[in-house]
This record gives structure tokens, sequence and C-alpha cells, in this order.
């Protein structure tokens, strides 16, 4: 039993099967690809575990809980945390508070009313953003407004506030999107970092079949809404099917 | 120095908004009475009150507008709820404000509760429609349907029949706290210069210190900081765990509950109360004001409000009379030319004025005048010396023994 587990979804929008039948299953502690060509359906996937999207039918069950019709904010309070295929940071805010509002939200959950309480005052907050930075190697940038970060370095700040909430999944969206090859073997290493360092799940939707090769632990491909085969990657690679599916003819 | 729960920083800047409001009838007084520039003179009673009250006001919807980005156009709903607490606590006990004032807080707190409710519903344009509308909804229903309440065209005001049932024989018969009558006022004379001191004034002074007070806590509150997050990224926020819509109500009902304490002390400065306070122009006043002075910053609502509170009053002051009077040493051809062409920016002109300016500051300065003090600041500051390496230079030795 896995900690995530999708089973038979269908999700349609209009004329276009999305996700037809899809099941998977997502053991714990692993680092789990989700692969396939463009369209086949990984994003509306992965948005059917976050609760952007519910599916037509099927079920999504993360830890032996059902996550479907459950609101982003609840979703991640039990554990899922997401990261987007362009950064989602707060840009009008320090390096620091970004990381501070993961720390209290981790702390005090979806809504709590502290209008007299002092930023500044919070120790063990800042104590924990603090160690979230050095993680990800941007200490030196706390005070830094956010907007003026490079691409990996946002990418690094989200990472670091996901992880700062103690995720037991977390969720990539082709994570190396757009980055060039040095940045993207820098997202490389600090995944496997962070996997080493930590008991967490991670579910990864990728284009880019280096990263999935060096990272992936199990790996799913999916075409046109339905997976084709899961495997491992050593199996992957030389599949028929993957091939057929990614050339789009028979080899 | 730190004070309440302050950094030093704050502390100071605390401190000299303390003094600024304090000092006001004597800042604002710079002119001798008898001069041509007397005319600029602001330090008179009803306008020192209007630029306390508008300034609360305006810190409020600054709470909502500054830190979250929801741009309400429907707060003078709750000006307009406070001042009818306020004298409806005359009719019905007496004139001391302590009974009205706290109550117009809850009430307009209670509105906004529902107001917020549904309009935080949606975003963007959306929700300000929204709240336009219920404002206009609020006004329209002061103005004819609710007129046993609001007394309608003719405003609430306080009759001789009201029963008072709290009314003591000695007591005033004007609004006042504790025996403290907001009316009066004690003049000084210093040579050429008349400096009044208010009661009302004073009186609004120091609430408007307090929730200054507490709209800076806010602001440097985990709570600040979550509404700082909803206007930079809302889809973060909700990925991180964190409920929105909460945060951005209790916004909306503190910044509420400051319209309705600023309505209910028009009421208190003048015992009555009208529907045109919830007028559409009236939220766009506000508006006006956070956005001229800069919005999301601490000082820009205080300085926004006082700004446009100078121009409606002292601009729109300035007639041909007093025009000629300045101009008279010219020849007259040239006299006036200039009288003609500042008739356009004076007088009943004075919103042209206005308008000019709020442009330039938008396309210029889209930090408000807050931003314009800043550039200054730094014209006049030379830059300290970077100093790369502070562990180079030792602590001065303390001149006592420890």
């Amino acid at each position: 039993m896995g900690i995530l587990e999708v089973k038979g979804v269908n999700k349609r929008f209009g004329g276009l099967q999305a996700l037809s039948n899809v099941n998977l299953s997502v053991a714990e502690n692993s680092l789990h690809a989700i692969i396939g060509p463009n369209g086949a359906g990984k994003s509306t996937l992965l948005n059917c575990f976050v609760g952007k999207l519910i599916p037509d039918t099927g079920s999504v069950m993360f830890n032996g809980e059902s996550l479907l019709g459950r609101k982003p904010h609840e979703i991640n309070q039990m554990g899922i945390s997401r990261v987007f295929q362009t950064p989602e940071i707060f840009t009008d805010l320090t390096v620091m508070e970004n990381v501070m509002i993961s720390c209290f939200a981790h702390r005090d959950g979806a809504f709590r009313l502290h209008p007299f309480e002092t930023v500044a005052h919070e120790t063990d907050i800042i104590e924990q953003a603090e160690k979230m930075l050095l993680d990800v190697n941007m200490a030196d940038k706390r005070n830094m407004h956010s907007a003026s970060l490079s691409r990996g370095d946002k990418r690094r700040l989200e990472m670091a506030m996901c992880l700062a909430q103690e995720p037991r999944l977390l969720l990539l969206d082709e994570p190396t999107a757009g980055m060039a090859r040095a940045d993207t073997n820098n997202t490389i290493d600090l995944l496997k970092e962070i996997k080493e360092k930590r008991d967490i799940t991670m579910a990864i939707i990728e284009h880019d079949m280096h990263v999935v090769f060096s990272l992936a632990e199990r790996i799913t491909v999916l075409a046109q809404g339905t997976p084709l085969v899961e495997d491992t990657p050593e199996n992957i690679k030389g599949h028929p099917k993957v091939k057929e599916a990614y050339l789009g003819e028979t080899v | 120095m730190k004070l309440l729960g302050l950094s030093a920083k704050d502390t100071r800047f605390l401190l000299i908004v303390i003094f600024l409001t304090l000092a006001t009838p004597v800042l604002l007084q710079p002119f001798p009475e008898n001069s041509g520039l007397a005319t600029f003179n602001a330090g008179y009673p009803d306008l020192m009150q209007r630029f306390a009250i508008f300034g609360i006001f305006a810190i409020g919807f600054n709470i909502l507008f500054g830190l979250t980005g929801y741009l309400s156009f429907g707060h003078a709903a709750f000006l307009g709820v406070g001042s009818y607490t306020v004298v409806w606590m005359y009719k019905l006990l007496d004139y001391n404000v302590v009974w009205g004032l706290p109550l117009a807080v809850v009430t307009s707190g209670v509105f906004a509760l529902l107001i917020g409710f549904v309009s935080l519903r949606r975003s963007g344009i959306y929700f300000s429609i929204l709240t336009l509308a219920f404002a206009q909804m609020s006004y329209n229903l002061a103005y004819s349907v609710l007129t046993p309440i609001t007394n309608g065209e003719t405003g609430l005001q306080v009759y001789r029949s009201d029963a008072q049932v709290l009314l003591g024989a000695n007591e005033p018969t004007s609004p006042h706290f504790f025996g403290l009558v907001m009316s009066k006022s004690t003049k000084l004379n210093l040579g050429d210069w008349q400096f009044t001191f208010n009661n009302g004034y004073y009186f609004t002074a120091i609430i408007a210190i307090i929730v200054f007070y507490i709209s800076l806590r806010i602001f440097r509150s985990p709570f600040g900081l979550m509404l700082r997050a909803i206007k930079t990224n809302q889809t973060r926020l909700n990925y991180t765990g964190i409920n929105t819509r909460p945060y951005a109500l209790a916004a909306f009902v503190i910044s509420g509950m400051y319209a309705g304490l600023a309505g209910g002390l028009m009421a208190a400065m003048d015992p009555l109360a009208g529907a045109e306070r919830m007028q559409w122009t009236a939220s766009g006043e506000v508006v006006l004001m956070v956005i001229l002075g800069g919005a999301g910053t601490l000082m820009g609502p205080i300085l926004g409000a006082g700004f446009i509170k100078y121009f409606e009053n002292i601009f729109s002051k300035i007639n041909d009379q007093i025009l000629q009077g300045w101009f008279a040493w010219m020849p007259d051809w040239l006299s006036g030319l200039l009288i003609e062409i500042s008739h356009f920016f004076v007088g009943k002109s004075w919103h042209l004025t206005l308008g000019l300016l709020f442009m330039l500051v938008v396309i210029f300065l889209p930090g408000g005048l807050v931003e314009a003090g800043q550039r200054i600041a730094r014209l006049f500051k030379k830059k300290p010396p970077e100093d790369k390496d502070p562990g180079h230079h030792p602590q001065p030795a303390p001149h006592v023994a420890e």
C-alpha cells in the first residue's frame, strides 16, 4: 500500500479525455517519476492530487484518506507540498519572509488571528527559517527581495518553503523546466540531497529524461491519459511501448 | 529605546507621530494672523478634527487595501453606520461619547463582517464592484426606506423630545467626554500668532495615536505578514496550507471598524449624521487618500488624508478677492491674467489642482508621497562609506569600566 494511491481516475474536459482509468501507487519514501509526452495528462493528474481539479470518477487516497473535494490548503496541511513549473513565491517579500510564512503555516495551521504578536519576536520560527535557507545554500541571500533572485534561486527558495513544512509528500511539476544545464544539475543534486537527508516521498513530473533517469527510483509512463508502464528506470529505458509513445511509431 | 513591544526604529517613528499630532495646532499655524499668507493657516478646530478623523479612516483602509490589495469602494458605508450609532446613543442615553464610540466600532464591525463575507467570495474588480454595490445600497436605504432609523433626507439629530435617559441636570448639551466638551477651545495669542487648542481635536488625536499604534503592531505581526502575502501571491499561500479567506475577512472587518470609529468621531464633533456620509464619493475619497499618500506604508494614509483635506479646505477658500490682494503690486494687465489663470486651480475649481496632483503622483511616484519623501531624504543623505570588514574596526572602549 503506497502513501499515494490513485485508483480508476477519469477526467474529461469537454471532448477531451485528459485522464482515462489512471491507477498509480507511490510507495512511501520513494522517488517516483511520472513521464510522458506533451499532452499526456501529467499536469492534470498532479492537479487532481492537490485539490485544483476534481476527477470525474475514481479515488485519490493519501495515507489512507481521500483527497477528493478537499481545498488546496487542506491538502497541504495533510502533508502534501507542491513545487510549481514556474516558481511561485512571494515576490514582494524578502527571502526570509517567504520561508517564515511556510514555518508559520506549519506551526499555526490554516488560520490563526495573531495581530498583536511580533514577527521579530518569533525566535523559533526565525531559527527554523534560517536553517531551511542554510539547507538550500541561500543563507547569504536572506534579506534580498525575492523578486530579484535568479530563476535557479527562486526554485531553491520555493523548495525551502515546501520543505519548511516538513511534508510527507513533495510534488514537483517539471522542476527543471527552462533551466540551463548547470542549473538543472544543481537541482538534481539538491533533490538527491533532500532525499538523503529526510524521510520524504517525492513525486516528480518531468520532461527531461536526463533528470528522470538520474533521480527516479520508479517511473510511470503516461500517454494519452493512460499509464503505459510502471517500472524501474533500467527497465523503462529499453521498453518498446515507451519508445512508441515518444517517437510515435512501432519499433 | 523600545516601547510597548516595538522595535527601536518603530518606537522612534511612533514618538515622531505622537509629537506631530499633539503639536498640530501650532505647526499648522505658521503665518501671523494678519499677513497675506494667513489663508494658508490650517490650525482651526474644524479642519484639525477632520485631519485626525480622516487619518483614522485612511489608516484603517490601508490595513485592507495597502496590505491585502483588496480595493474596497464601499468603506463609506461603515463611516455612516458609525455616525448613526453615535447619534442614536445621544438620543437614547446622553451626550457623553463614551457610550456611542465603542458601540460604533462594534456595529460597523458586524456590518463589515456581513458585507465582507459576501464580497470576499470574489477578488479583483468584482470584489470592488460588490463593495460599491453594498455601500450604495446602504446609502439608498438610509436615504429612504430606513427613515425611521436614519431620519432620511434631514439627517439624524438630537431633539428636545428625545429620551436621553442618562442626561443629568448640569450636563452639557453638546457632545462631551465625561464633561470635556468637544467644541470648547482655548486660544493662545503669541505676538501676531493665534493658536487654538480644541478639546475635540485632542480627543480625536489621542484616539488616532492609539489606532495608529494598533496598525503599527498589525503591520509587524505574523497576521500582517500573511496579509502582505495575500497581496503578492494567493496561489502560493493556498498551496502553503493557508486559508486566505478568513485572513482577508479579518482585515476587512478591522478596517471596517476603523471606518466606524472615524464615523463615530464625526458625530462626536458635530452631533449629526446624514446619509450623504455613505455615498460612493466618500468611499472614493479614502481610496484617493491612501494611494496619494502611499498604499501599504504606515505614514502614507495619514499624509494622504492630510493633503486632501488641506486642499479641500484651504484651496477652496481662495477667491478672487484674495487673489487680487496677492497680485495687487503687479501691473493691471498681468494681475488680471494671473487671476484668470489661477481661477482654474483655486476656489471652486480646487478639484482640478487635486486631480493634477493625483495624476502626477500616480505617474511619477507610484509609492505616493511617502516615496517622494524617501527620494528627497536620499538626495540629502550622504551615503555612509561601506564597511566591508566590520571586524577590522575595534569597538570603542567604554569610558567607564564595567
